[in-house]
């Protein structure tokens, strides 16, 4: 066999090994998306989304008030978290080419890498402990400082993004400068910010671990932010780990709920980002 | 050239509430700013306050050395939790880079221009599915997986094999370092893809053209042009990857074993330093017990930070001469 | 999908009542089955009143009563002296009695006798495999398969690995100087799970797997018990008449603290406990605390009724009368928790 087609072979080799790993990265992917659904389905029905859990052995209950408990900590968590990340990418970008932006940018990497159980421990010290209980703020000031880096430095790359002649055109028209950041800059950049928003919430809506010891859980409805709240990711976790076949199947419709809740999300943020490329200015 | 109007009353107040307005505003930003390095101020203080009371019993060195987890009886050591987090993230990298490696090439390459969007659609989607999703599906379809037909196989075939053979062995139980593993190497995959793939495509498309010119197969052309090239980059998204897999919680709580000891074998039960944090924090009631806590957060913080500094050094640097050669 | 959800839930804020008065509990998963019924029972009765309940094991309840981040504790295991030095004004009251079984999921075996020797040989490692000559022994007629045991064991702070490892410390030398008892031990085999749950899901998932769990969690997923040999030398089953026999026979101290594992008695089953609510003798909250009081009040009574259907045992009347008198002495800033006649 001459080299050329030794070389043709492994070449065909290498190219099939490629379309395995693909294969092999989306099988996965397939059987988690095909498991949820296909067990999910079968318990999602009017009680599920809007009974409260019953205690162990009896039949029916729902999840009503996980649902309401991860919308309320998650809107919580946007109220601190997205002003925060947007104001310091935006901190960044104008005033970041200095000693001081440096170390700011520098410590939202940093701070972008912390695993969400550690954070679940600060707030933990922050606000559960002064406060003397378990509440829903507890768990939002978690998810937020989650959603603050990744944010900040999202922000900071899209404001960059936006053209200085704009800038200038707003300054040279006598708008203060406080204005052209605001009203001209970040409203060109909106759209990316918007994007970068739904991301963050998504990500911050999938959240357990920080769930954990913040917000607990909690059996009734509540709509008080200084309580105990009940959320999806946590009862899927406490759904999943028992024994029994009840729990296990509201384990599954719960997960599929989820997965719509932060798929409904992505598929936002991807929409914005496909119209905001095809209808550019 | 009277360029500025003659102070008038009115242009006075004008230029004094611009003044002012420029004023908040940078205030404002300054202390968002600040507020970003407050925020690390009060993680890292509160972690080393709480995890005082352990120095008063031990070195640092003696509790990263220590194999003895015992609360109960105050004796502390992290060792079993590093060497389970690094093991199953180590062995998440060996399973996820190759198979992410190859969905990059696949994705820029190979895969018909049609196709190109559903396929980054795909593993887009898996890296929006909840940690706590994979963890349900891991204890239900990976672990009877793995307990009835994966491990009986490999403990078949490889565990006889001297040296590597002890990998394998021991009961197949579903649960332990293997299926973490198995869940953090699909749960990195995505990440390792995303960032392959955009550093693949920095790769000049006169430099590709020369190899193919030059006579080389499409896999050549990979190997000789677009990887070496990408090398820096390609390991930034180890790095990111690696990093990713260490803090995992949820996923690898449920399915590790939760076991606080070192074992060889693959098919043992092990810990995690998230998933140890994640069980016992909440009913640690000594303060020597929560020291140990924050202290084991400490190091997965230290252990994640590295990572993901060394990530980005490399991603932007592999840009940059993107950047120089393009 | 996600907009129809959002317009369930606010729908949702129109319809049910919402609780004036919140309390917050958290701890042991051993008594959760129970207490989930008489919360949710009670609640049924006083709809103006919810308990949440998160069972979050003996260990947790104990440190978040501690901190004072939940109204009322529960735990199993009695505080110790150190742990009720840091939560000073903290009273154990009794609710009810339950067993610690040991469940197994060995195909083809419905029955199992367990000596305390055997039993510690499992959990020490130094039994392997079900066909041990040592299990079999014990339980001629058996067929015991071939089949590696797989120890399940709690991974978090729990009353039930305290009662269960006190008993074992005291069937057991080796136990004792190996392992010892405690919340949370150095266990040296097996897989960990977190809460009763947990467990009893690693014992219903592997084949060839054994774990202790309160009986509730056993019968309700149909796993199999072990009889186990009492201090007497029998082998019982768990049952509500077999932990009341091991209460009957114990004498109680004034703060209700107390072990009653491997007592004596033809009859008694080995692994028996109380179980504890956690409240403080004088409590802040001028609406929580009576709640509380009233709650105690009807639990050690009427809750009593409900406690046999779930396995679990009632407490005797003897114990019942010292928890009355205990519980006209909680306080609400300084005033009697409890009117005269509650």
């Amino acid at each position: 066999m001459n080299a050329y087609a030794g070389r043709k072979v492994v070449n065909l080799v290498m190219m099939v090994l490629c379309g395995l790993a693909a294969l092999g990265a989306l099988l996965p992917l397939g059987s988690v998306l095909w498991l949820v659904v296909s067990h999910g389905v079968a318990g999602l029905n009017f009680t599920f989304f809007t009974a409260l859990p019953k205690p162990v052995g009896e039949a029916g209950g729902g999840v009503g008030n996980a649902v309401v408990g991860t919308l309320q900590i998650v809107a919580l968590a946007c109220v601190i978290g997205l002003p925060l990340g947007v104001g310091a990418g935006v901190f960044l970008a104008e005033k970041g080419d200095s000693a001081l932006g440096n170390a700011v940018r520098f410590t939202a990497e940093v701070l972008s890498g912390v695993p969400s159980i550690v954070v679940g421990i600060v707030a933990y010290g922050l606000v559960v402990v002064p406060m003397k209980r378990f509440s829903a703020i507890a768990g939002a000031v978690a998810l937020a400082i989650l959603m603050v880096p990744t944010l900040a430095r999202g922000t900071e790359e899209l404001v960059r993004l936006v053209p200085r002649s704009i800038r200038e055109a707003a300054l040279g028209l006598g708008v203060p400068e406080w204005k052209t950041s605001l009203r001209v800059v970040l409203r060109t950049a909106l759209g990316g910010v918007a994007t970068a928003a739904l991301l963050a919430i998504a990500r911050a809506t999938g959240e357990t671990a920080p769930l954990l010891f913040t917000a607990l859980n909690n059996q009734y409805w509540n709509v008080r932010p200084d309580q105990p709240t009940a959320s999806l990711t946590v009862q899927i976790f406490n759904y999943a780990i028992s024994p029994y076949d009840d729990w296990h199947q509201k384990a599954w419709s719960a997960a599929l709920v989820l997965l719509l809740l932060v798929g409904g999300l992505n598929l936002t943020a991807r929409a914005l980002t496909r119209n905001r490329l095809k209808g550019a200015r | 050239m009277a360029l500025e109007a003659p102070a008038s009353p009115q242009s006075t107040r004008h230029h004094a509430g611009v003044n002012r307005g420029d004023r908040a505003w940078n205030g404002l930003l300054l202390g968002l700013g600040l507020a970003v390095l407050a925020l690390a101020a009060v993680i890292i203080g509160m972690l080393l306050h709480a995890s005082q009371p352990l120095w008063k019993a031990m070195s640092p060195w003696q509790f990263l050395k220590s194999t003895d987890w015992d609360p109960a009886n105050d004796s502390f050591g992290a060792l079993p939790f590093i060497y389970g987090t690094l093991v199953t993230s180590g062995l998440a990298l060996l399973l996820a880079v190759p198979v992410g490696l190859g969905l990059s090439i696949f994705l820029t390459e190979l895969a018909p221009k049609q196709l190109r969007p559903f396929v980054a659609f795909g593993v887009e989607l898996l890296a929006g599915i909840p940690s706590v999703v994979y963890g349900l599906w891991g204890l239900f379809t990976l672990a009877p997986l793995l307990r009835e037909h994966v491990q009986p196989f490999l403990a078949k075939v490889l565990g006889p094999i001297p040296g590597i053979g002890a990998l394998f062995r021991g009961a197949p139980l579903g649960l332990g370092f293997l299926s973490a593993g198995v869940i953090l190497a699909i749960m990195i995959l995505p990440t390792i893809c995303a960032v392959t793939t955009e550093v693949v495509k920095t790769v000049p498309l006169p430099l590709r053209e020369a190899s193919l010119a030059l006579g080389a197969t499409r896999w050549e052309m990979v190997r000789l042009s677009v990887l070496p090239y990408s090398k820096a980059g390609i390991l930034g998204a180890v790095l990111l990857g690696l990093g990713r897999a260490l803090g995992e919680t949820m996923a690898v709580t449920m399915v590790i074993g939760n076991n606080p000891e070192i074992h060889a074998s693959l098919f043992a039960a092990g810990y995690s330093l998230p998933s140890v944090i994640a069980n016992e924090f909440a009913e640690a009631t000594d303060a020597s017990h929560t020291a140990a806590l924050a202290s084991l957060a400490l190091v997965l913080f230290a252990i994640t930070f590295l990572m993901n500094a060394g990530a980005r050094v490399l991603v932007r640097r592999s840009k940059h001469t993107a950047g120089a050669h393009g | 999908m996600s907009s129809k959800l959002i317009a369930a839930a606010l729908l949702m804020f129109a319809a049910p009542a919402f609780a004036d008065t919140l309390i917050t509990g958290a701890g042991a998963t051993f008594p959760a089955p129970l207490y989930q019924k008489w919360f949710s029972d009670y609640h049924g009765l006083h709809p103006d009143q919810a308990f949440n309940y998160q069972a979050i094991g003996s260990g947790g309840g104990i440190k978040q009563v501690t901190e004072k981040t939940v109204d009322f504790g529960a735990s199993d295991a009695p505080m110790s002296d150190a742990e009720l030095a840091k939560a000073p004004g903290v009273l154990h009251i009794p609710t009810v009695l339950g067993a610690v079984v040991i469940a197994f999921n060995v195909p083809g075996v419905t029955s199992l006798n367990l000596s305390p020797k055997t039993l510690s040989g499992i959990f020490l490692g130094t039994i392997t495999k079900w066909n041990d000559p040592a299990i079999a022994a014990e339980n001629a007629g058996a067929r015991l398969p071939d089949m590696p045991i797989a120890v399940a064991h709690r991974s978090d702070g729990s009353g039930t690995t305290a009662i269960f490892t006190d008993y074992l410390a005291k069937v057991s030398p080796e136990w004792k100087s190996k392992v010892g008892a405690g919340k949370s031990v150095k266990w040296p085999v097996g897989l960990g799970g977190k809460g009763n749950d947990g467990v009893t899901g690693l014992i219903k998932q592997a084949p060839g797997g054994v774990g202790y769990v309160e009986l509730a969690y056993a019968n309700q997923n149909k796993l199999p018990v072990a009889a186990l040999q009492n201090h007497d030398g029998a082998f019982v089953k768990p049952t509500v008449a077999a932990v009341s026999a091991a209460a009957a026979g114990a004498t109680l101290p004034a703060d209700y603290r107390v072990s009653i594992t491997d007592a004596a008695g033809k009859a008694t089953y080995p692994i028996s406990a109380f179980t504890y609510l956690l409240v403080f003798k004088d409590m802040s909250d001028s609406t929580k605390g009576p709640a509380i009081a009233k709650f105690l009040w009807w639990a050690t009574h009427e809750g009593q009724k409900t406690a046999p259907a779930l396995d679990y045992a009632p407490l005797p009347d003897a114990v019942v009368k010292k928890i009355e008198a205990t519980l006209k002495t909680l306080t609400v800033q300084g005033k009697p928790a409890l009117a005269s006649n509650p």
